[in-house]
């Protein structure tokens, strides 16, 4: 069924009002496609077709009952870290690889609330650690753009669900830019949120401090659904903050028309495709266009965001990790040498090489002698990272740059130089450590037909603006409606 | 400062990893390098900073002790590698 080419969530959930369209059928063409094309993109380490079925039956009985909530009957991918009652959770990892959550995620539960449909739980980098999907102990997903390069990560089956349209949407975690980098690589839209705004109560942690939940979607209003339906305060977890939510599909035509969006020069480096910082001047002068006031701004500590990041997120991470130890659940490797033996056989036989190394790095950041010198650091100049933000902000509602310095690389080509990959995530990584809402959407394509992502920025908890700035600046162009061929 | 193998096989113990003799060369030699990079940091004087843990100003939420979710041993039982009865199973950790 062709069907779902043309259907945005939006225009599903006016069909499936209207009655043209069952959310039956809806997930029977997700599954039919899913199955047609994931032997090429591998998106899902797990696909529910039975989950699938029954959810969609019931979101038509609520439709024919005029009872239907939000998302009802709306097929969706969730990050294989996100667990989901019933189902296999891996987190891309073979420490995991039979682990069957006990309960929902709080984003899911607010998803199956609204009537969602889960098709599949898409792959992902172990741990989400990763920038490419590469590191996925279940094979890396792959771009349908170009299925010889990356889809980006680490929540590369999310984004490559929703740019070959195995889904409408798709639920991603962002830890230091694993929403907007792949969003960015596959040509759609994908928003980390503030941190504390949605919920991490059921997200398997990678670090605690910058984990957070966003949508994946084809354009901006379907990523506004999406957010309004998971954001909230949530009482299971201690670091969701109790803002309200605005009903941010309804508010996106506000236009921006004085708005000040700040350029940080920072952002256009040595060794950036030339072809990203010319779609996103191209961009800047549309912006303009449309009454936007863009001044060239400073955030002078970029350059210390990667070794901050990768500092803290590898303590936190080190520390999360601990708990995969064969004891409870997941993997247990015994040789009858007795309990530490067994928890170093299991680590070692259940985590990738990408894991282990950061959990290497995380326990020597963290262990006897080295926490001032490296965690406390880290969490100083994130400090200071933080207060370059401010001072732009105290300015300009909004900061828009390149999302990634290159389109998608080759498969194969950063995996044997971890510092390279590190610095792939160079742009995305200051957001997270500042814990600001950001949002990656299409801004143009480079030679090759890799599509260029442009990022947007605000202050915390104004996920409006930024959704407004990139409604603005996505109905001005036709990128969001180019499909990649599969 | 330089990463040497008999730090790598200290904190490989400390992180409950076994590591081949090519996981500590490679280890070694990628932890070195990234940890050089790092240095970086050093440049900033930051000793009147104070570290950021969460953007918001939030003081611990705190509610009342009362369950909020009852215990279902069989549901988080039926995840464990080994068990018995509703004990999770280890080996022997003292002769």
């Amino acid at each position: 069924m062709s069907e779902l080419d043309a259907l945005t969530i939006d225009e599903a959930r006016r069909r499936l009002r209207a009655r043209q369209v069952t959310a039956t059928e809806l997930a029977q063409a997700a599954l039919e496609r899913i199955e047609r094309t994931e032997p090429a993109l591998h998106a899902f380490i797990t696909p529910t077709p039975e989950l699938a079925l029954a959810q969609a039956r019931a979101a038509d009985e609520r439709l024919a009952a005029g009872d239907a909530p939000a998302l009802c009957g709306i097929p969706l991918a969730i990050k294989d870290v996100i667990l989901t009652k019933g189902v296999r959770t891996t987190a891309g990892s073979k420490i995991l690889e039979s682990f069957v959550a006990p309960y929902d995620a709080t984003v899911a539960q607010r998803l199956r609330d609204a009537g969602a449909v889960f098709v599949g739980k898409a792959n992902c980098d172990e741990f989400a650690m990763g920038s490419s999907n590469e590191n996925s102990g279940y094979g890396p997903a792959r771009n349908p753009w170009d299925v010889a390069r990356v889809p980006g990560g680490s929540s590369g089956g999310s984004a490559v669900a929703v740019s070959s349209r195995q889904a409408l949407g798709a639920l991603g975690t962002d830890t230091g830019g694993s929403i907007r980098q792949p969003a960015a690589h596959s040509g759609i839209v994908g928003l980390k949120p503030t941190y504390g705004r949605v919920s991490r109560y059921g997200v398997i942690a990678y670090a605690s401090s910058l984990d957070q939940v966003g949508p994946l979607a084809q354009n901006v209003r379907d990523a506004a659904f999406l957010l309004e339906t998971i954001a909230g305060h949530d009482p299971f977890d201690s670091t969701s903050v109790a803002q309200p939510v605005p009903a941010y599909a309804e508010q996106l035509d506000a236009g921006i028309t004085g708005m000040r969006i700040g350029l940080p020069k920072e952002y256009f480096v040595e060794g950036m495709q030339p072809e990203v910082a010319d779609a996103v001047r191209a961009a800047v002068s549309q912006l303009q266009s449309l009454g936007a006031v863009v001044e060239d701004v400073s955030l002078p500590h970029t350059e210390y965001a990667v070794p901050a990041y990768y500092l803290i997120a590898t303590a936190e991470a080190s520390s999360n990790l601990a708990r995969y130890d064969g004891t409870r659940y997941g993997l247990r490797v015994d040789h009858g040498h007795g309990l530490l033996d067994m928890y170093r056989q299991t680590r070692g036989a259940g985590f990738g090489p990408e894991v282990k190394r950061r959990i290497m790095l995380g326990t020597y950041a963290l262990s006897a002698g080295y926490y001032d010198a490296y965690y406390l650091k880290a969490q100083k100049v994130r400090t200071l990272i933080r207060r370059d933000f401010d001072a732009v902000f105290a300015r300009c509602q909004a900061i828009i740059t390149p999302t990634t310095p290159t389109t998608a690389f080759q498969l194969g080509s950063k995996i044997t130089d971890p510092l390279e990959m590190y610095l792939s995530d160079i742009f995305t990584i200051s957001v997270n450590l500042a814990g600001l809402p950001g949002l990656s959407l299409p801004c143009g394509f480079d030679s090759n037909g890799m599509p260029i992502g442009l990022q947007i920025v605000a202050r915390p908890f104004d996920e409006l603006t930024v959704l407004q700035t990139a409604y603005a600046y996505e109905q001005s162009t036709d990128w969001h409606r180019k499909q990649p061929k599969i | 400062m330089a990463i040497t193998r008999d730090d790598v096989r200290h904190i490989a113990l400390l992180a409950r990893l076994p590591l081949s003799a090519d996981e500590e060369t490679a280890l070694t030699e990628q932890l070195d390098h990234i940890l050089a990079h790092f240095q970086r940091l050093d440049d900033l004087d930051t000793d009147a900073v104070e570290p950021t843990a969460h953007i918001a100003p939030m003081a611990t939420p705190f509610r009342d002790d009362v369950v909020t979710n009852p215990p279902d041993p069989e549901a988080w039982l039926a995840n464990s590698p080994n068990h018995d009865g509703r004990f999770f199973k280890v080996p022997k950790i003292i002769e």
